[in-house]
């Protein structure tokens, strides 16, 4: 029973959250590893063309809500992701024509592109704190659980409740059709597999007539839905706030940079990996270790190994590890 | 003599803006024919198959396929006109499976190309068997079959090979010359560079030996193998 | 007009901004007030310092380091560390006891690479390793934890933290390089050599890292509290009012004493930062100049081919590095001291990363003049785009209703342009004038 109880609690806190938490993370670095195979460089206006796409998703939720429409028990952000994306695309592939494009045709360095993507950073930035504010925003709405933890105690008779939010569910659902329908699509279309081809050697992509600026467009469409799909669950799951936005580029580079910069398997194993170590080092394990040590063991503080605040300290380690030990990362990238 | 079927008539020109390396090179193949360029180190040879394909930038001079002049056109466009070229390194997908590997190399092709594919299989059997494989974990030999193979599905007019032996085993150029001769049985025109000059001459219909971006000796393989003057300064006597 | 001429004219330009904002309340722009001038002059000669750090290790060897709000803030935590007076008690209450707290937990990971290093590949290796690290940790909490305990009880609404060695302010400055560099260094050892965007990415990290320990280990930086009333190097303005011969002094001028006092020290600081700008600046010309400094352009310029002639460009990066971050602590040092407060809660990326990288960028890299003249001109922008954007926004707008809900929020908005504007103006420079205002000869 104590032992019921105990992996009951983990799950509560640890496992549910970090598989949530990770499939946001592995949708992030998914666009991020995207953008390096194909582009070729570390996009740091990743975080807010993720910010954007949420925000758009939200000013949408709203209008729907003004409206009376809604999705029943789902919340009405799901209704207006289709839109939050669309406007996503446009803005990136407006930003691509405007500003990418150039230094693609000067064959710039990989970091003059970096440096660029700071500037669009700047100004995606500014645009969101512009049109929504830099305050907390929360917009979900619709059933908050699942599995309410009474609900559960009361069927199972355990002494430890589980509560699933419906944001959880919600998001290991969506990565779950997302990541199967982008990996149908780059292995299995023409389409995808020559954007494969063009990550893998792009002087012969060339020669096989694989139309480079097709490849890239396609590219940043593809990171727009990801980026917004992500940054709005989110924004479900937690709140919406634009510089915590910015601020999630940390732990996404690093689930990238983990997995190997270029390969989507690896960002999603990386995105798990950062996301897993964030909550379970973080996580006070007074409570699982009450159930499952002998009295005379029990911790008698929160046995907890690092406070919250150093969340990013944790994806900071495991980077610097990965980039110590195996810079290519765990499935083997592009990049050393 | 009628016109070859692609010929680097009078080349002359260099990298983008830098000096010339080519002068006056004449490159040609007929067809159903093997030609092959040879020559020291630094000689010009890959350059002046480069040109050929239009990767430099040939400031007087020719390039015709079929007597049409292409010598504007970007390498890419020239695919489309029928010219297939294997690159001497990187020339494989490494990351994809052999199948998608000659998938990509039938990009520009709306058709149906599983016949293709079939004929691609006949004559590089080995790689039926490996066709789900990533390209990048196959042997040196392997990869060039998968090199060619790519450069084979579109279907061209005349195959380009550059340097496709470099860096194998000589049991394994030996097989590779094999599959060579084989493509060109099938009708398939084939200009090739090589650093082994004896054993690309013995199979060649017809022979370039560059120096210092210039033709040399034209002739024959054999005229050339015969040649004194060539065995001496080339093959080592 | 020849290259100097159009630069001084440059710098010229600049000082005539700050006039202005001294004299006229035209445009609207301008505020007429010479404190408000000087209070930018001073963030601009600090912004100055952290700019030429920065293009030492941009513009001569090509590191794109993106964590320079966390040597900016361990500048900040040296003033702390070395101009506070002690804590009475904390020593002897936990003080020691962190101490050997972090002592311990470095020897903990000593321990690690030495087992890394010595003992051959494989299971047994990474079990030892594993062991070392969390019985390390284990050992590390237990003996930190009651430390940090007892120092943050002591007199907690006040202090709460163990308080500094009680030296001179100006000490400081080069402590906080000093600092830096340290943290730099085990920066560089391990994202140098990598591809060119690793060490953004880790550089971005260490920063967080350096703020969230800042904000949380009240025990040293008493956290989001905030540190308040640091030592100054220059006198307080109340001593200044209630000195009747300023007060005279100030009158034969024409001013009241308040102003007179404001000023007075503004101006001091003024001076000081000009004085470490100028002397920071000379060394890096005569580095630029010397053969290290050409070494060091020839491997950003071709790093294949000066590894091929023997330079060790991974060591040399490793060097600059350090350099840059030091100058860019010993900058961070100077900005606290002006504000008499270290406030963590305050480090932003936004303003302290990437709006030095703006004024690199715009200075023009390479060039350590221009470098200055990014970071004054720059800094005066970033203070007044926000005057000037509720201006446009007021303008826009007049059409609308007073009570316009959309007016209002384009208004409340308008200080966001800041970021905007910043951003335009990085792709702007990038892309038609990527040497920027004063070009690398």
């Amino acid at each position: 029973m104590d032992f019921l109880n105990a992996f009951v609690a983990l799950s509560n806190f640890v496992l549910i959250p970090g598989i949530a938490y990770g499939s946001q993370l592995a949708l992030g670095a998914l666009g991020v590893t995207l953008i390096y195979g194909i582009l070729r460089f570390s996009n740091f206006a990743h975080g807010d063309t993720m910010a954007f796409g949420t925000m758009v998703t939200i000013l949408f939720t709203w209008l729907f809500q003004s409206w009376g429409i809604s999705a029943g028990p789902l919340p009405t952000a799901l209704l207006a992701l289709p839109i939050g994306i669309v406007f996503t695309m446009a803005l990136v592939v407006v930003t691509d024509r405007a500003v990418f494009k150039f230094y693609r045709e000067q064959k710039a360095k990989p970091v003059v592109f970096v440096m660029v993507s700071l500037g669009v950073m700047f100004m995606m930035n500014g645009l969101v704190r512009f049109i929504i504010g830099p305050g907390d925003q929360r917009f979900g709405d619709g059933e908050r659980f699942i599995i309410k933890a009474r609900a559960f105690k009361n069927m199972t008779g355990l002494d430890e409740g589980l509560a699933i939010k419906t944001s959880q569910g919600i998001t290991v659902i969506t990565a779950i059709i997302v990541v199967a329908l982008l990996f149908w699509f780059l292995n299995k279309t023409r389409t995808g597999k020559s954007m494969r081809a063009y990550s893998d050697n792009e002087d012969l992509a060339l020669l096989s007539g694989i139309n480079p600026e097709r490849v890239v467009i396609i590219t940043w469409l593809i990171v727009a839905a990801l980026a917004t799909i992500a940054g709005t669950l989110y924004g479900l799951d937690k709140s919406f706030k634009p510089f915590t936005y910015f601020q999630l580029l940390l732990p996404i580079f690093a689930a990238a940079i983990v997995g190997g910069l270029g390969s989507p398997l690896g960002a999603i194993a990386g995105g798990f990996v950062i996301a897993m170590s964030e909550v379970m080092i973080t996580y006070a394990w007074k409570k699982v270790g009450g159930y499952i040590l002998p009295e005379s063991l029990a911790p008698d503080g929160l046995a907890q190994l690092l406070s919250t605040d150093y969340k990013f300290a944790v994806s900071f380690a495991i980077l610097v590890i990965v980039l110590l030990f195996k810079p290519t990362g765990i499935f083997k990238g592009k990049a050393v | 003599m009628s016109e070859p079927f692609l010929i680097g008539d009078s080349m002359t020109g260099g990298y983008g803006k830098g000096p010339d390396i080519l002068h006056d090179c004449t490159i040609a193949v007929n067809s159903g024919e093997i030609a092959v360029i040879v020559g020291p180190n630094g000689a010009g040879k890959s350059t002046g198959m480069k040109a050929v394909f239009g990767m430099l930038n040939v400031r007087s001079g020719a390039v015709r396929l079929a007597g049409e002049d292409i010598t504007h056109l970007s390498p890419q466009e020239r695919v489309v006109k029928g010219m297939g070229f294997v690159p001497q390194t990187s020339n494989i997908f490494t990351s994809m499976t052999v199948e998608e590997n000659l998938e990509m190399g039938a990009f520009i092709r709306t058709d149906d190309f599983s016949d293709t594919m079939e004929q691609v299989y006949h004559l590089f059997p080995i790689l039926k068997d490996k066709r789900y494989q990533a390209a990048g974990e196959l042997s040196g030999g392997q990869r060039q079959q998968v090199a060619v193979g790519r450069a084979l599905m579109t279907k061209p007019k005349v195959l380009m090979l550059d340097e496709p032996t470099a860096g194998v085993s000589p049991i394994v150029m030996d097989e590779l010359f094999d599959r060579i001769i084989e493509v060109a049985r099938t009708g398939l025109p084939i200009l090739m560079v090589e650093q082994n000059a004896k054993q690309a001459l013995e199979i060649a219909d017809k022979g370039y030996v560059l120096v210092q971006g210039a033709n040399a000796y034209t002739g024959t393989g054999q005229e050339l193998l015969a040649d004194p003057e060539v065995r001496k300064s080339f093959l080592g006597g | 007009m020849s290259d100097t001429l159009k630069h001084t004219l440059l710098f010229v330009g600049v000082g005539l901004l700050l006039v202005l904002e001294g004299t006229t309340t035209a445009f609207g722009v301008f505020s007429g007030s010479w404190n408000s001038s000087l209070t930018i002059l001073n963030m601009g000669l600090i912004s100055a310092i952290m700019a030429l750090g920065v293009n030492l290790q941009w513009g001569f060897a090509g590191l794109f380091n993106v964590g320079i709000m966390g040597f900016t803030a361990l500048g900040g935590l040296a003033v702390v560390l070395t101009s506070m007076s002690p804590t009475p008690g904390a020593w002897e209450a936990g003080g020691q006891q962190i101490l050997l707290a972090l002592v311990l937990g470095a020897a903990t990971i000593g321990l690690a690479i030495l087992a890394y290093q010595k003992m051959t590949a494989g299971l047994a290796r990474t079990a030892a390793m594993l062991a070392i690290l969390i019985v390390g940790f284990v050992i590390y909490r237990a003996v930190l934890d009651p430390g940090v305990e007892a120092v943050e009880g002591i007199n907690a609404a006040l202090e709460g933290n163990i308080g500094g060695l009680g030296l001179p302010v100006l000490m400081a400055w080069p402590l906080g390089g000093l600092l830096a560099a340290g943290v730099a260094w085990l920066i560089g050892k391990t994202a140098l050599g990598l591809r060119s965007d690793y060490l953004a990415i880790a550089t971005l990290g260490i920063a967080e890292i350096i703020i969230a320990v800042l904000k949380n280990e009240d025990w040293l930086s008493r956290g989001v509290k905030n540190v308040v009333g640091l030592p100054r190097p220059l006198p307080y303005e109340v001593d200044l009012q209630a000195d009747p011969a300023f007060v005279e002094k100030a009158a034969s001028w024409g001013l009241d004493a308040t102003t007179a006092s404001t000023i007075y020290v503004k101006l001091g600081y003024s001076a000081l930062f000009a004085i470490v700008l100028l002397v920071l600046l000379w060394m890096a010309q005569m580095a630029l100049k010397s053969p290290w400094g050409r070494m060091m352009r020839a491997i950003r310029d071709n790093e294949v081919a000066a590894n091929a002639m023997g330079k060790h460009v991974t060591r040399r990066h490793l060097q600059i590095f350090i350099l840059g971050s030091a100058i860019c602590g010993v900058a961070g040092a100077m900005m606290t001291t002006l504000d008499s407060q270290l406030t963590p809660g305050t480090y932003n990326p936004l303003r302290f990363t990437f709006l030095i990288w703006v004024m690199v960028i715009v200075g023009g890299s390479g060039n350590n003049f221009g470098a200055v003249l990014g970071g004054l001109l720059v800094w005066f922008l970033w203070i007044k785009v926000e005057p000037l954007g509720v201006l446009v926004i007021e303008m826009i707008t007049s059409g609308m209703a007073e009570d316009s809900g959309l007016r209002a929020h384009l208004l409340e908005s308008a200080a966001h342009m800041r970021l905007f504007t910043m951003g335009l103006i990085l792709l702007l420079v990038l892309r038609f004038s990527p040497r920027g205002l004063i070009p690398e000869k």
